[in-house]
């Protein structure tokens, strides 16, 4: 993990103007004059197109009865009409082998203990790393930092044998995905955490401390209000991140499927039945759907949780 | 009890109860330690705060980084030293080889491929009546999983032979044309070309929103100054605009390499990484986990870990730059 993350203000700013549509745009509209406005919008039109109509396909698909979506195509769903549930009775209530819904389950028991959990460690860490003067400070935040090069593969094997060895997941199942989630976020979100600490005014701390606030006083009355558009949005990235993980999800379930996430249920799936269109469409389907919820009800935050950590891993 | 322990949603409660309990307990410790002496409290403070991240840290990042390089150099068990007997598997085993070739590809033409298809589009909506639909309908790939949009263009790329009804999108057009229908990804190497297209259809809505914001920041009288001047919009383009955001297209660019050097769901996902579609990210994992050899998987790990490095620091030294021009 690294990155556009660095400029996290600046992708801050560049997620409200870029969603929002910025006031101004000279540069784009002359360059668009040159390539005409028909053929531009022509273009930019079969790009649109091409970017939503596989996942509509997909939707619709997940609509149609088993024998329609293993004989025709869903743009013929006006010759061959007919829409059903069928398909996703089946993978959320359906026969154990093909229902899902126990890990739909599962991805949420992963979901938010591991958003939680490094959302509140790097909070404080970026309260010891903004506010608290001690020495060797800058040393550790650099050495922090550098940690996002780190890339996950090479954490996975000797984390896996320290759970493995300390017998961390045989009381709490869940434990090591927890855990392996929560460091891996760690570098990233105490790093986008401390920046937006250290905008805030210095003063304001040194008047609550004047007045007799001790830290967990400061900590709690200033920096948490203040930050709360910053937490907004790294955890609904942090959430995301985890809910469409799969590397993690596999490694740390240990093989055992009673655990695993959806992500990698509908992996197996996609293995051992890739022919059964009408389960992998609506099983999709109910993956995604979380994350699209998410997307159109926060698109704001969304967008700069995404920006801000589009590189973690 | 047994609820608590035997249900999900009982370990989700207990998990939220206890992080919750311990974060209070050290909080409580804290305000605690607000009282006593400056010499006491300072190191005690940093610890509460800092502690519990930097101990997860060192256990599950810095640790684990030594480990796994010092298992590159041992057997497949980690018993005996075999020197850089792995790394040269890994370049030398026809299987490896093309992992490494794969993802060679794969990191070439995914950010070429998002951040040109990205831009293209950004110009074209901007300052459009519909500039924040159009945008959405970009961005929308990225909220969805690899695995997800694994399984959606699966079903786009689906084959059947000829002469049967074709229920993927895409051999159902060339269908239509009166062509033979392809195997989109049994056939190597064009399969590698087509898993590609998956990923640049997510990343290209992440490298058109930040080039975006980065265009309309292009200050309005340098272009009219240069228009005045005579340069033509094709001109503008070459001469002014790209100049202009091309800190952010590094960004964008490396950014996206760096990603596409860890990809391994999707190859997972749609191929299995059969039909010579292998990656490294994928090898490392197979290696470590379906065949037990640690040494291998490791010393992959150790590859994409060396690869990535010169990525960030260009993309961290650009950044900083970037930063000292906006002053």
């Amino acid at each position: 993990m690294t990155a556009a993350v660095t400029d996290v203000d600046s992708s801050t700013q560049a997620a409200d103007a870029a969603m929002g549509g910025g006031p101004r745009g000279s540069a784009a509209t002359s360059a668009r004059r040159m390539l005409g406005n028909r053929i531009g919008s022509a273009i930019a039109l079969v790009i649109a197109v091409l970017w939503t109509v596989p996942t509509f396909g997909l939707f619709l698909s997940s609509l149609r009865p088993e024998r329609q979506i293993k004989g025709t195509g869903w743009w013929t769903i006006f010759a061959n009409p007919g829409l059903t549930l069928e398909n996703y009775e089946q993978v959320l209530g359906g026969s154990s082998s093909t229902n899902l819904s126990q890990y739909f389950m599962n991805s949420l028991v992963i979901c938010i203990p591991a958003t939680l959990l490094p959302l509140a460690l790097a909070i404080m860490a970026a309260y010891a790393f903004s506010v608290l003067e001690w020495r060797g400070r800058d040393v550790v935040f650099v050495g922090v930092f550098a940690l996002q090069i780190v890339p996950l593969q090479m954490a996975l094997i000797p984390l896996l044998r320290f759970f493995n060895d300390t017998g961390a997941g045989s009381v709490l199942l869940y434990l090591p995905l927890w855990i392996a989630h929560t460091i891996f976020a760690l570098p990233l979100a105490i790093f986008l955490l401390h920046n937006f600490m250290s905008e805030v005014p210095r003063d304001l701390v040194e008047a609550a401390r004047i007045d007799g606030a001790g830290h967990v006083a400061v900590f709690f009355r200033i920096m948490l209000p203040l930050m709360m558009p910053a937490i907004a949005s790294f955890a609904i990235f942090q959430f995301l991140w985890v809910w469409n993980d799969l590397l993690v999800g596999l490694t740390f379930s240990g093989g055992q499927r009673l655990i695993q996430p959806l992500t990698a249920a509908l992996a197996a799936l996609t293995g051992d039945r890739g022919q059964d269109w009408h389960l992998l469409t609506a099983g999709a389907f109910v993956s995604i759907v979380i994350p699209l919820v998410v997307f159109f009800s926060l698109q704001r935050y969304f967008v700069r949780g995404l920006l801000a950590g589009s590189v973690k891993g | 009890m047994g609820f608590l322990l035997n249900t999900r949603v009982g370990q989700l409660i207990v998990a939220v109860v206890l992080f919750a309990a311990v974060v209070a307990a050290l909080l409580l410790i804290a305000k605690a330690t607000d009282g006593v002496r400056e010499r006491v409290r300072r190191p005690a403070m940093v610890a509460i705060f800092a502690g519990p991240a930097l101990l997860l840290l060192a256990l599950g990042l810095i640790y684990p980084f030594f480990r796994t390089v010092w298992m590159s150099f041992m057997d497949a068990r980690s018993q005996s030293y075999v020197g850089f007997a792995n790394y040269v598997d890994a370049l030398t085993v026809p299987s490896n080889l093309i992992g490494f070739r794969n993802t060679f590809l794969w990191v070439i033409l995914t950010p070429l491929l998002s951040t040109g298809i990205g831009l293209v589009y950004a110009v074209l909506i901007d300052k459009s009546r519909f500039e924040k639909v159009a945008k959405a309908m970009l961005f929308l790939p990225m909220a969805i999983s690899f695995v997800g949009a694994g399984i959606i263009w699966k079903f786009v790329y689906e084959y059947k032979g000829a002469g049967q009804q074709q229920i993927g999108a895409l051999n159902a057009v060339i269908d239509a044309l009166g062509l033979e229908p392809v195997r989109f990804l049994q056939d190597a190497p064009a399969n590698t070309i087509f898993l590609i297209l998956v990923l640049v259809w997510i990343e290209a809505g992440f490298a058109m929103v930040i080039l975006s914001a980065s265009i309309k920041a292009v200050p309005e009288d340098i272009i009219e100054a240069a228009r005045l001047d005579g340069a033509s919009p094709w001109q503008l383009f070459w001469r002014i605009t790209i100049p202009s955001i091309r800190p952010s297209l590094v960004v964008v660019l490396t950014t996206i390499s760096i990603a596409t050097l860890k990809i391994f769901d999707i190859t997972r996902t749609m191929t299995g990484a059969k039909f010579d579609t292998q990656v490294l990210a994928n090898l490392m994992y197979d290696q470590s986990f379906t065949f037990g050899n640690n040494g291998l998987g490791s010393a992959m790990a150790v590859f994409i870990f060396l690869l990535v490095v010169p990525l960030v620091i260009f993309n961290i030294r650009q950044m900083a730059k970037n930063r000292e021009v906006r002053g």
